[in-house]
C-alpha cells in the first residue's frame, strides 16, 4: 500500500510540477462552461438540473483523458526509468495501480473544480442533488475507464503521440459502438450476439443511466471491470516487454 | 552473494547471452568487460530481475530473482546504463522517492539521503532539477540512488561513462571502498579501471565468457607477457646479436630500436631466462640502460580474445 502511494504521489507531483496540470484544468473548466452555457443553452432551458453539463463529458474526456494519461508509461519507456522502477522492490501491479490512481485522482480534482455549476443550479432552483451526485459518479467512472485504456496504449509505445491517438480511437469506438447509426452498419449481416456485444461494450448506455439518477450495480460493475480489464492488459504488455 | 548458473537470453533467433555461469562473493569487485553488444547489459538486467532469463538461474543473497523477485531486488542496488532519471524532479525529490520505494521513511530516510549526498558529492545540486544536471552529476545522482539503502549487492552498468578523469577516480575509489563489504559487479570499457578497482574480471564476448580471473592472471595471458626488454648503451645490434646464441632459455630475440648507440631489444623466454641475461651482460660488460619484464597489458589480452578469429590471425 505504501509503495502504491509513493508511486502515486510522485506521479501527481509530476503533473503539478509542470504546466500540464494547470493547462488541463483551465481548459477543462472553460470547455465545460462553454458547452453547458453556450451550446447547451442552460439558461433558456429553465430547468434546475445539470443535464446539459454532463451530456458533454464523454466528448471532452475523449480528448482530455488520453492527454492526461498518455505519458504514464510512454515517458518511463522513453527515459529508461522503467528499468529503475522495476528493479526496485515494486511489483508490476503496485506500479500500475500507483500510476493509474494518481491520474484518476487528478481527474477527480479537475471534476471537483466544476463545483460552481452545482452552486449555480442550487442558487437558481431546487435541483435533485442525488441525481447530480450520481451524475458525477458516472462521469468519474467513465473517466476511469478511458484512463485505463490510455494506460494500456501508453504501455505499448515510447511515443506519447501514438499513445494519445490510439487511445482516442479506442475511446471513440466505445462511445459510438452502441449508437444506432453505427449498429445499423452491422445489423444486416452480423450475427445477433455480435450486435449485442457491440451494444454491451458501448459506454454511453451505462453513462446515461447515471445521468438519470440511477446507480445500477450493473453499470458500476461495467465500468470497474473495464478499468480492471485494461489495467490487466497493461500488466501483460509490461511483463511481455521484459520477457 | 550472486550466483549465476547457465544463464541464457535470446531475443528471437539472436542469442544475446549464451549459457554463462559465475559467482561473486562478499568483498569481491567483479569487472565485467567486453566489446559493445557482447551481452554485458543484458546479463546485468537479468541479474537485477528486470529482464526474465530464457534459461538458467540467478540468485542474489540466496533468493531466486524470478521466483523471489521482491526479496532479491530489495537487497541489490542498480545503476542502469545512461543513468535514467525522472526529468521533472529535483535531486532531493528523486532520492527521496527512491528511498521511500526502498522502505525508508522519516528520520531513516533523512539519514540515508544525507549519507549518499556526502558519498557522491551531491550537496551543491541537491535542489536542482535533474534535467539541468551535468553528465557527471547525473551519473552520481543515479549512483546515489543505487546505494541509498546500503545494499549487500551492487550492479553498476558503466558507472564511470562520461565522467571527467577526476570524477572517474572518485567513483573508482568509492567502488573499491564499498567492495570490502559488498558484492559488486560493474561493467566498463576502460581497462585501466579494472586494474584500479576490481579484484576479479570476466571478459564476455558474443554472449560467452571467454576469460575469468584476477587482473594479474588476465594480464599474464597477453601475447608479450613475460618477455624481457633490454636497453643497452654504447653497443650496436650487430655486436649484441651473436652473443645471444649462448642463452639456453631464449626462444627468439627481436630488435625494437637502434639509434645513436642506444639499442633496445626483446627476448622471448622458454624458461628461466633472466639470470642468464644478467650473467651474460656482466660477462660482456654491457652497459645496461634499462631492463624490464613485460607485465602484459590488459588491452592486448582483451584484443587478442575478443577480436573475431580472422582479424586475430591477421594481427599475429
Amino acid at each position: 500500500m505504501k509503495t502504491i502511494w509513493t508511486i502515486a504521489r510522485r506521479e501527481l507531483g509530476a503533473y503539478f510540477s509542470s504546466p500540464v496540470a494547470y493547462v488541463f484544468i483551465v481548459i477543462f473548466l472553460l470547455l465545460t462552461g462553454f458547452f453547458t452555457f453556450m451550446v447547451g443553452r442552460f439558461f433558456e432551458r429553465g430547468s434546475a438540473d445539470l443535464v446539459t453539463f454532463f451530456v458533454w463529458h464523454p466528448w471532452l474526456y475523449l480528448f482530455l483523458v488520453p492527454a492526461v494519461g498518455m505519458r504514464l508509461w510512454s515517458e518511463e519507456l522513453r527515459l529508461g526509468t522503467v528499468e529503475l522502477l522495476f528493479t526496485m522492490p515494486v511489483t508490476t501491479w503496485q506500479a500500475i495501480l500507483g500510476k493509474f490512481l494518481a491520474s484518476w485522482l487528478f481527474l477527480l480534482i479537475a471534476l471537483l473544480l466544476t463545483f460552481p455549476m452545482v452552486v449555480t443550479v442550487e442558487y437558481l432552483g431546487h435541483p435533485d442533488l442525488g441525481r447530480i451526485l450520481s451524475g458525477y459518479s458516472g462521469s468519474l467512472l467513465m473517466a476511469g475507464a478511458f484512463l485505463a485504456i490510455t494506460c494500456m496504449t501508453s504501455s505499448l509505445t515510447r511515443n506519447q503521440v501514438i499513445s494519445f491517438i490510439l487511445s482516442v480511437v479506442f475511446c471513440l469506438f466505445l462511445i459510438l459502438c452502441s449508437w444506432p447509426p453505427v449498429t445499423d452498419i452491422v445489423v444486416n449481416w452480423a450475427p445477433a450476439w455480435l450486435i449485442d456485444a457491440l451494444a454491451g461494450v458501448g459506454v454511453m448506455t451505462h453513462y446515461e443511466d447515471f445521468q438519470r439518477g440511477v446507480i445500477d450495480s450493473r453499470d458500476l460493475i461495467f465500468f470497474l471491470s473495464m478499468v480492471l480489464f485494461f489495467l490487466f492488459t497493461t500488466s501483460v504488455i509490461l511483463r511481455g516487454r521484459r520477457a | 552473494m550472486i550466483t549465476v548458473e547457465k544463464l541464457t537470453k535470446s531475443f528471437g533467433s539472436k542469442l544475446a547471452v549464451d549459457n554463462i555461469s559465475f559467482s561473486v562473493e562478499k568483498g569481491e569487485v567483479l569487472g565485467f568487460l567486453g566489446p559493445n553488444g557482447a551481452g554485458k547489459s543484458t546479463s546485468m538486467r537479468m541479474i537485477t530481475g528486470f529482464l526474465a532469463p530464457s534459461a538458467g538461474k540467478v540468485s542474489v543473497c540466496g533468493f531466486d530473482v524470478v521466483e523471489q523477485g521482491l526479496k532479491s531486488r530489495s537487497r541489490l542496488g542498480y545503476l542502469p546504463e545512461n543513468a535514467p532519471m525522472y526529468s521533472d524532479m529535483s535531486v532531493f525529490g528523486f532520492l527521496s522517492f527512491c528511498a521511500e520505494l526502498r522502505g525508508l521513511f522519516g528520520s531513516a530516510k533523512a539519514r540515508a539521503i544525507d549519507r549518499v549526498v556526502q558519498l557522491c558529492f551531491l550537496a551543491p545540486v541537491l535542489f536542482q532539477s535533474v534535467d539541468t544536471l551535468s553528465k557527471g552529476y547525473r551519473h552520481r545522482t543515479c549512483l546515489a540512488q543505487a546505494i541509498i539503502h546500503d545494499p549487500e549487492v551492487l550492479i553498476l552498468d558503466e558507472p564511470t561513462d562520461g565522467l571527467d578523469p577526476n570524477q572517474k577516480h572518485e567513483v573508482r575509489t568509492l567502488i573499491r571502498e564499498m567492495g570490502r563489504e559488498k558484492a559488486i559487479i560493474f561493467s566498463t570499457h576502460i581497462l585501466e579501471e579494472v586494474e584500479a578497482a576490481c579484484t576479479r574480471a570476466i571478459i564476455i564476448d558474443r554472449g560467452k565468457i571467454v576469460a575469468n580471473g584476477t587482473p594479474g592472471e588476465l594480464k599474464s595471458r597477453a601475447p608479450l607477457a613475460g618477455t624481457i626488454v633490454v636497453g643497452l648503451i654504447g653497443i650496436g645490434w650487430q655486436a649484441v646479436q651473436p652473443n645471444l646464441a649462448a642463452l639456453r632459455f631464449l626462444e627468439r630475440s627481436d630488435l625494437i630500436s637502434e639509434c645513436d648507440s642506444h639499442t633496445t631489444f626483446r627476448l622471448e623466454p622458454n624458461g628461466d631466462l633472466l639470470p642468464e641475461v644478467l650473467t651474460l651482460a656482466q660477462r660482456q660488460k654491457w652497459q645496461i640502460d634499462h631492463l624490464k619484464i613485460e607485465e602484459g597489458r590488459l588491452d592486448d589480452v582483451f584484443r587478442s580474445i575478443t577480436l573475431p578469429d580472422t582479424e586475430r590471425a591477421s594481427i599475429k
